[in-house]
């Protein structure tokens, strides 16, 4: 079963869905738009067996965001299958997957921290890396590259809420 | 009336077992853990927003510094990524040789360092380790002989490697490992029976098969689930189809099954580069006007079964000499997903032991 | 002439002889005593300084590396260097500590690990008081260093500090039973509670050979009353940072050490004394024999550091609780029962009564391990074939 078989199985089984596979890509590649996530990824994970979710990450695209997750089957062996959602900025929230796969949690929440964008039904959707706080979100194209004080950066800790104990 | 509190308690930043600087915040009763949360970013050096501005090979040194115990295993996934997404191929028969017998030295060096550290995090006071650090030694001398460092190489680049070995570097890479089976002997004599190492390590951080999967842990700690994947065998990369090895899995899904599988993977590993080194042909070492990689617009993620677990770079470029999205996909990080739900209803003291028994480097974590 | 083996007794005999050429005889008492303290306190703490270079060379040993060797030739200066740098080192005391218990721990931890050296006979006639409960007088002086560990922990105002005296304190009270106990089957094979007279009851064998049940559960007992790997649970460096003495430094911290090093030192030399027959030996000094035996214990406890993982909190309660204390007791049970007999076989009686004990616990404990491992066996999870 490869990978472009699973997509018209998927289009046949979900009636309605506007996924579409991306012509001329490396590894077989499914646009999927923003609603229809989660329906898509239950799908594949229970129907099609790819238990495993390797890799999330944003993509900073100019007008558009980009959240991609590179999909692979352990229990079957296949894989990868690229699932891509996009959107513009100002709508930059995409449904989280860590209900359907845990191994989504941390990534989601560095996306989140690297690009701003957010996952809607993420448990624990903190900055992962950089601190609360921390101006802007590094990996946005838009985010200016200087040399930042060190006294500019700890003024914007100061405001971070310190999850230490209480001693 | 006794009433009792938890208490909540900070392992790091900076503390002894926590590998470089990670902080958990346990919430234990008594000695019992409660809950834990990790923290992470105090090694953040922005490396994915780094490399957008350099050219793909200028990228090169950064993936030594991000596992920098692997860093032949970092330049072979950065290689096999760019060479997907410019076209670069084939690889010259010598660089693929050279490029799994790095790879296998560098699975060889990590297993001696995991399980040494985790041995020190179980309270032997140095002796395993240094044991394990010997071994390395002599490994990270032959990384110097051929890349002219330890532990940044630099090594593998897109196209092959930068430069063929000295002559001298394949008779002491045969003598290295003849010398590899019976160190792990020795190591599995020292350690594998012992009373206190078997109390302190079986059923403690179990992971069962079905949740280490959804949590995407790879690696040693997804065999010693009694998984058998492994990406050497389930989507072969570089020459590794032509190899003769076994993928070890323990069934115990405990701290003691992953030292096993750890233990497993350095004698298949032996075989591997015995092999390899049996078989290496001469001839150039990089692929033809390799000079200037400017890939065409378009993305690709490659992957490997680095020591840790699965090590992948997904790329996007846009026609231009600098990458336009430069990720990694950082074991380390990933295995710690498990780290919560493995440590919840046991010790303090178990607490740093699954944290070893998973094997991170901070650098990786917070690239 | 004095002989070697009589040095320190010949050396008393004229400093008194001496000083009560111008002294009343109380005064000579009371200057021999003082002399007497001062000797062993110089003793002790040279032998703490080279107690830690010992180890340290040891353990290097073992670990395949070199050890100190910088600081003066083979780097038996290092010591020396170490003690400088800990007296000039700044005392921090941290904002939350508790400054009255912070700062009386490290004296209480020192004072009483010093009061066994009372009773301790380094050879015949080189005992400062012979008292007839010496060997109660010893645990009972050195279990108040307990106190000491909880007021470190607790005046230290650190969690981890915390955890660790609370930890010391179950760790101390939970081993001194099974080691009482041990220490009372010696007591019955010879007959009295004075350190100097089981000595001498061992003249023809040391009671190792009676009692070698006892001297496994006294020497395991020995090692995790002064914290010892593999029971440094209270100072689990990977663990607890170092457990009750992660907020001292310089002084305070180097009191704990030498209090440590004392204990260990002392722990040693009553196994030397129960168990090994002391000062007797063939040929060498009474002194010589006696110091010999407690390095060699010593070295046993370096030996266990180098090559063992530490236990978990509760299975070095379940050792204690579970398996030392029963065996201790069934020990007392078999000497009594062989000194109630009346047997005069020598140790013989004790020695197969001991081997017996020991075969049936090791098969017990051996077939429990097997059943709980049985238990814990997972199948194998199998990848479905596409």
């Amino acid at each position: 079963m490869t990978e472009l078989d699973i997509i018209s199985r998927l289009q046949a089984a979900l009636p309605g869905l506007a996924a579409e596979p991306v012509e001329g890509a490396k590894d077989p590649t499914l646009r999927v738009p923003v609603g229809d996530l989660v329906r898509v990824a239950s799908w594949l994970r229970d129907e099609a067996g790819y238990d495993y979710l390797s890799n999330v990450t944003g993509v900073d695209r100019g007008e558009q965001f980009e959240v991609v997750y590179h999909l692979y089957s352990i229990a079957r062996g296949g894989g990868p299958l690229v699932l891509k959602v996009s959107g513009p900025w100002d709508q930059a929230t995409v449904p989280s997957l860590v209900g359907i796969w845990p191994a989504a949690e941390f990534q989601e929440r560095e996306v989140y921290d690297l690009l701003g964008i957010s996952f809607a039904g993420h448990p624990d959707l903190r900055r992962i890396l950089l601190w609360e706080g921390f101006p802007g979100h590094p990996l946005r194209k838009t985010f200016e590259n200087r040399t930042v004080p060190n006294a500019e950066m700890v003024a914007t800790m100061a405001d971070e809420e310190v999850p230490h104990a209480e001693n | 009336m006794l009433r009792t509190e938890t208490l909540s308690i900070n392992v790091g930043p900076q503390h002894p077992s926590t590998h470089g600087v990670f902080r958990m915040l346990l919430t234990l009763d008594g000695e019992r853990v409660v809950d834990l949360k990790p923290y992470f970013g105090y090694l953040h050096r922005g490396i994915e927003k780094t490399a957008e501005q350099r050219t793909y090979v200028q990228n090169v040194p950064f993936t030594d510094r991000l596992d920098y115990i692997c860093g032949m295993s970092n330049n072979l996934a950065y290689a096999l990524a760019v060479e997907k997404l410019a076209g670069i191929g084939p690889i010259p028969e010598r660089a693929e040789y050279l490029r799994v017998i790095m790879a296998e030295l560098t699975r060889v060096v990590n297993h001696c360092v995991a399980i040494g550290f985790l041995l020190n995090d179980l309270g032997a006071f140095f002796t395993p380790v240094l044991y394990c650090l010997r071994q390395r030694e002599y490994i990270l001398d032959l990384f110097e002989m051929a890349s002219g460092s330890r532990m940044t190489p630099s090594y593998i680049r897109p196209g092959g490697v930068v430069e063929d070995v000295p002559p001298e570097f394949i008779p002491a890479a045969k003598k290295v490992v003849a010398g590899l089976p019976a160190f792990v002997d020795e190591l599995d004599q020292l350690l594998t029976g012992n009373e206190i190492l078997m109390a302190r390590l079986q059923n403690v951080g179990v992971l069962p098969p079905e949740r280490a999967i959804a949590y995407g842990v790879t690696g040693p700690v997804l065999r010693g689930s009694g998984v058998a994947y492994d990406i050497r065998r389930a989507e072969p990369y570089s020459i590794y189809d032509r190899f003769d090895f076994d993928v070890i899995t323990e069934p115990g899904q405990d701290a003691y099954a992953r030292f096993l599988v750890r233990l497993g993977e350095m004698r298949q590993s032996a075989r591997i580069l015995e092999q390899a080194l049996a078989q290496i042909p001469e001839g150039p070492v990089m692929a033809e006007g390799v000079r200037r990689i400017r890939p065409p617009a378009g993305e690709a993620y490659a992957r490997i079964e680095a020591p840790k677990g699965e090590l992948g770079f997904y790329l996007i470029s846009d026609g231009s000499p600098n990458p336009y999205r430069f990720r990694v996909r950082p074991t380390s990080l990933i295995n710690l997903q498990a780290l919560r739900d493995m440590c919840v209803g046991h010790l303090v003291a178990d607490v740093v032991v699954i944290l070893g028994s998973i094997d991170l480097t901070m650098g990786e974590v917070d690239r | 002439m004095p002989s070697l083996n009589n040095l320190f007794g010949f050396l008393q005999d004229w400093i008194s002889g001496k000083l009560s050429g111008f002294l009343p005889p109380w005064g000579v008492t009371l200057a021999m005593m003082v002399i007497t303290i001062v000797a062993l306190l110089l003793f002790l703490v040279v032998t703490v300084m080279y107690l830690t270079y010992l180890e340290r060379k040891v353990l290097a040993r073992i670990a395949d590396r070199l050890g100190p060797n910088r600081a003066g030739p083979l780097g038996i200066a290092q010591p020396v260097a170490d003690v400088l740098k800990l007296i000039v080192k700044e005392v921090i005391v941290p904002a939350r500590a508790d400054v009255p218990v912070y700062f009386l721990a490290p004296v209480v931890m020192v004072a009483p690990a010093l009061l066994p050296y009372a009773v301790l006979p380094f050879g015949p006639r080189m005992v400062p008081a012979d008292i007839s409960v010496a060997v109660l007088f010893v645990p009972a002086v050195t279990s108040i260093t307990t106190l000491a560990l909880l007021m470190a922990g607790w005046g230290s105002g650190n969690k981890f500090s915390l955890l660790g005296g609370l930890r010391a304190v179950a760790q101390k009270v939970s081993y001194s039973i099974p080691l009482l106990l041990a220490f009372l089957a010696v007591v019955l094979v010879s007959g009295s509670l004075s350190l100097v007279r089981i000595v001498e009851a061992q003249a023809s064998y040391p009671f190792l050979l009676a009692q070698p049940l006892g001297f496994i559960i006294a020497l395991i007992c020995c090692v995790a009353e002064v914290n010892r790997s593999p029971f440094d649970i209270p100072e689990a460096e990977s663990e607890l940072v170092a457990g009750y003495h992660t907020e001292y430094s310089g002084v305070g911290f180097a009191m704990f050490f030498l209090a440590e090093y004392i204990g260990m030192f002392t722990v040693s030399a009553m196994l030397a004394i129960l168990y090994l027959g002391g000062w007797h030996g063939p040929l060498l000094p009474p002194y010589i024999w006696f110091l010999i035996k407690v390095y060699l214990i010593l070295c046993v406890m370096f030996w266990l550091r180098g090559t063992f993982p530490r236990v978990r909190v509760d299975q070095l309660m379940n050792l204690s609780w579970k398996v030392l204390l029963p065996l201790s007791m069934v020990n007392v049970a078999v000497v009594a029962l062989v000194d109630k007999l009346g047997l005069r076989l020598g140790f013989l009686p004790g020695l197969v009564a001991g081997l017996v004990v020991m075969a049936v616990a090791a098969a017990v404990l051996r077939t429990r391990r097997r059943a709980r491992a049985a238990a814990a066996a997972r199948p194998a999870w199998q990848v479905r074939e596409a």
